[in-house]
């Protein structure tokens, strides 16, 4: 029996449908979650969606943090069940608190959507523990507000705690710089995607549902969305719990079993 | 038909700024379109947002209050940005017709 897996729907999402489409090729059931319903309906993963919840009005995420489904991603997420924010959903889990730090507008002022190369820094999380270390994963950016932003000491934390999960990289794996145009939004210290404390709550900007088949250019993504469906699997067998910052070490064990 | 005071109409505007020192790039655009106005002199430009609205509260204490809460949880993200509540002086009496 496949797990399933929530897909919040906010009026403006539009990356709904093709993050069902690939949580289903990476073996979930998923689950269309209407943003008006504080009720999750017992999913094993809550993934948030990219698009322009509420229109993004006023700042991208704000309006959608105070939904009633994100009272109930909030309490699921404080009881450590698995939540992914991809691109317009990392700007929502930012502005509900539920990740460190916040989304500016992006340096050049462009809206920018192509390709990018990005490195996960942490291959032992529930969303990435099926990524080979060192790989080098191609995925779509497409945002306006993606200029990942956090104090100095916010930074510095992130990076000791091992919280930074990706990072915009060169074609080679190199760290990009703030003004490189391998860093496509101009993030501090090149930061793509985010873990909470626990570990059980991440954000990305770049889109792995729109990397999702080799025919489209790139199935990078399906390593991300195998990782959380997997993870979502174990957790709801009760294979896996979080403690002491032990989401990552549960993984191991899943770790290895193939690609 | 019955007409009560039933609260005094306050106007506000909320003016919402990147904090000082983050990056503002609305603010770097319209710098670097000035020479193309031919305008010298202007600097240090930074783009935020206004916001006005109107609270009906018993008096302006209360009135601020809710409009400090609003700009706090809402209007403003205090990471990256800081508000200004500028209170936007005419006070209306609010009459609401009741039991019509």
């Amino acid at each position: 029996m496949s797990v399933r897996v929530g897909v919040v729907v906010f009026p403006g999402s539009n990356c709904d449908t093709d993050t069902a489409w690939a949580l289903s090729r990476a073996g979930a059931e998923p689950v269309e979650l209407w943003h008006e319903h504080a009720d999750l309906g017992g999913v094993a993963a809550v993934v948030l969606p990219g698009g322009f919840a509420y229109g993004d009005y006023l700042r991208a995420g704000v309006i959608a943090r105070f939904s009633p489904v994100m009272r109930a991603v909030a309490g699921y997420a404080a009881d450590g069940g698995i939540v992914l924010g991809i691109c317009n959903g990392f700007q929502v889990l930012a502005e509900a608190g539920l990740l460190p730090g916040a989304l500016l507008r992006n340096r050049s002022l462009r809206f920018v959507c192509r390709d990018v190369a990005i490195r996960a820094e942490r291959v032992d999380t529930y969303f990435t523990h099926r990524v080979p270390e060192g790989r080098t994963l191609w995925m779509p950016v497409a945002h306006g507000e993606g200029c990942y932003y956090a104090d100095e000491a916010t930074l510095d934390a992130l990076e000791r705690d091992g919280r930074v999960l990706f990072r915009y990289t060169d074609p080679d794996g190199n760290p990009a710089r703030v003004d490189d145009r391998a860093n496509p939004n101009g993030s501090l210290r090149a930061i793509a995607g985010v873990l909470n404390t626990g570990g059980n709550v991440a954000g990305l900007m770049p889109h792995p549902e729109r990397a999702a088949d080799a025919l489209l250019g790139s199935d990078d993504g399906m390593l991300v969305l195998r990782s959380l469906v997997e993870s979502a699997a174990a957790r709801a067998q009760g294979g896996t719990t979080l403690g002491d910052g032990g989401a990552a070490r549960a993984m191991t064990m899943t770790a290895g079993t193939g690609r | 038909m019955n007409a009560e005071i039933v609260a005094t109409r306050f106007h506000f505007a909320v003016n919402v700024l990147p904090k000082e020192g983050i990056l503002d790039p609305q603010g770097r655009a319209v710098e670097q379109s000035l020479p193309h106005l031919g305008l010298a002199g202007i600097e240090q430009v930074r783009v935020g947002r206004r916001v006005e609205l109107a609270v009906d509260a018993p008096d302006a204490t209360v009135a601020r209050g809710l409009v400090e809460k609003l700009a706090r949880d809402l209007l403003c993200n205090p990471m990256i940005e800081q508000y200004a509540i500028e209170a936007l002086g005419a006070i209306s009496a609010a009459r609401r017709e009741v039991g019509g």
